[in-house]
């Protein structure tokens, strides 16, 4: 009878470490998302076609639209990036990838923390590179830009993390996308309110500093908790 | 640490208002196969999701080596390959291309190891086309080649060959002798006989 080191290959088969398993999990997701290009692009096409409308819709007057840039702003970014959500657990759930990743012997955390991370990249990433053309749309001043692109870059962090929250929630319930968007949205107000506050305030010339600093807190936040309830969430639906 | 083994007592599990397994157990050692058999809806997935500790039994115990496997899920886990009713493969990445990905996650492997299993299944010729382009055989020849290549001492199957033509079917069973004669085991709910020798197979059928 065989003892527990006598399978007799098991020597040959060298353990991968947690941070190889996350680096081919981000890999796998990038890789994935370029071949789906025209998932990538419908957020990124919302959000510029919400923020062109504004200046249409009110009035082309610098000062009005400096008055509605930051809401309108932030509410774009908020729905953008509820829009991309549904994406990111539920293909890997249908076709049995999660089901593997838990039953990897890799830390199922690490590795759906990979896939939000490759989802931010995704999505939130470009979100912030297009935040300073939208915001020269709604009239921001120029010295504005870099505050609003450090605004949306750490709010999106936050917005990628709760939403993956939801999307690991929801992963059981077909046509989630509205019970989706009202279990994340309360959760990203407070992204919404320092957000817009700090877009507000890149554009009136104060200083940025406190809003910045409440946004990089609840990015830092997310960014503890939210993986953790990812993944029991996702091991809840396997179940 | 004792033998490779895999002790299951008393298993008890229940979906809502059914009790689907009620008190399965069974005692497995390494070099020997469970044949897991019953009617649809009898419960094998359940029974196998449960082994790997994906469902939550309501009473009962798994024991691996001797230990409960509830006390080190991720190690236990890591020592066990499942292969579900679906192969678990991207629609949108080559064959080859999910094996990378899939089996990279659990050990190191290289592009040759990979060519190999790949070649061991019968899917070199489609290894390099998207998975979305595949039959449901070739897809589960490819699911094949990724089980073989995780070298964990336990398997658990669930109907390993649907959709398989005859051949397969045979690879199958020459897959999981090989597994067994490694010292291995394996846990397969099929419908067919398995080409292992009647002494290393045990079976569990399980009622409605």
């Amino acid at each position: 009878m065989a003892t527990a080191g006598a399978y007799t290959q098991a020597a040959a088969a060298v353990p991968v470490s947690a941070l190889e398993a996350v680096s081919l999990a981000l890999r796998r997701d990038l890789t994935l998302a370029f071949r789906k290009p025209a998932q990538l692009i419908q957020p990124l096409a919302f959000f510029a076609l919400v923020t062109m409308l504004f200046p249409l819709a009110i009035s082309p007057e610098l000062s009005q639209l400096r008055a509605v840039a930051p809401g309108a702003l932030w509410a774009a970014a908020l729905l953008a990036s509820l829009l991309a959500l549904e994406f990111l657990f539920r293909d890997d759930a249908l076709d049995g990838t999660l089901e593997q990743y838990a039953l990897s012997g890799q830390s199922l955390t690490a590795l759906l923390c990979a896939k939000t991370l490759a989802h931010w990249l995704l999505t939130g990433l470009p979100l912030a590179c297009m935040a300073p053309f939208a915001a020269l749309a709604l009239g921001a001043p120029s010295a504005a830009l870099s505050g609003i692109v450090a605004s949306v870059l750490l709010g999106s962090i936050t917005l990628s993390l709760i939403g993956s929250i939801g999307a690991a929630l929801t992963l059981n319930i077909k046509r989630s996308s509205a019970l989706l968007s009202l279990l994340t949205l309360p959760l990203s107000l407070p992204v919404l309110i320092f957000g817009a506050r700090a877009t507000q305030v890149a554009i009136s010339g104060g200083a940025l500093i406190a809003p910045v600093e409440l946004l990089a807190a609840l990015a830092v936040l997310a960014l503890t908790l939210a993986p953790l309830a990812a993944a029991a969430a996702v091991r809840i639906s396997l179940e | 640490m004792s033998a490779d083994s895999l002790e299951v007592e008393n298993l008890h599990l229940w979906r809502g208002e059914r009790h689907v397994l009620r008190g399965v157990g069974f005692v497995l050692s390494a070099g020997q196969c469970l044949k897991v058999t019953g009617a649809n809806g009898a419960g094998k997935t359940s029974l196998l999701r449960t082994l790997a500790g994906l469902m939550y039994p309501e009473d009962g115990c798994v024991r691996w080596r001797g230990v409960d496997a509830r006390a080190d899920l991720r190690t236990f886990q890591g020592s066990l390959a499942y292969l579900g009713h679906e192969p678990p493969l991207k629609a949108d990445l080559t064959a080859r291309e999910n094996l990378h990905y899939w089996i990279g996650g659990r050990r190191r492997v290289g592009g040759a190891a990979l060519a190999s299993a790949l070649a061991r299944v019968g899917a070199e010729s489609f290894a390099d086309r998207l998975v979305r382009t595949l039959s449901a055989g070739q897809r589960r020849r490819v699911a094949l080649a990724g089980l073989a290549l995780c070298i964990v001492p336990l398997w658990l199957l669930d109907e390993p060959a649907t959709n398989l033509d005859a051949e397969g079917q045979r690879l199958v069973g020459t897959l999981i002798a090989e597994q067994l004669a490694r010292g291995g085991l394996a846990v397969a709910a099929v419908h067919h006989e398995l080409p292992v020798e009647p002494a290393q197979v045990r079976s569990l059928e399980l009622s409605l």
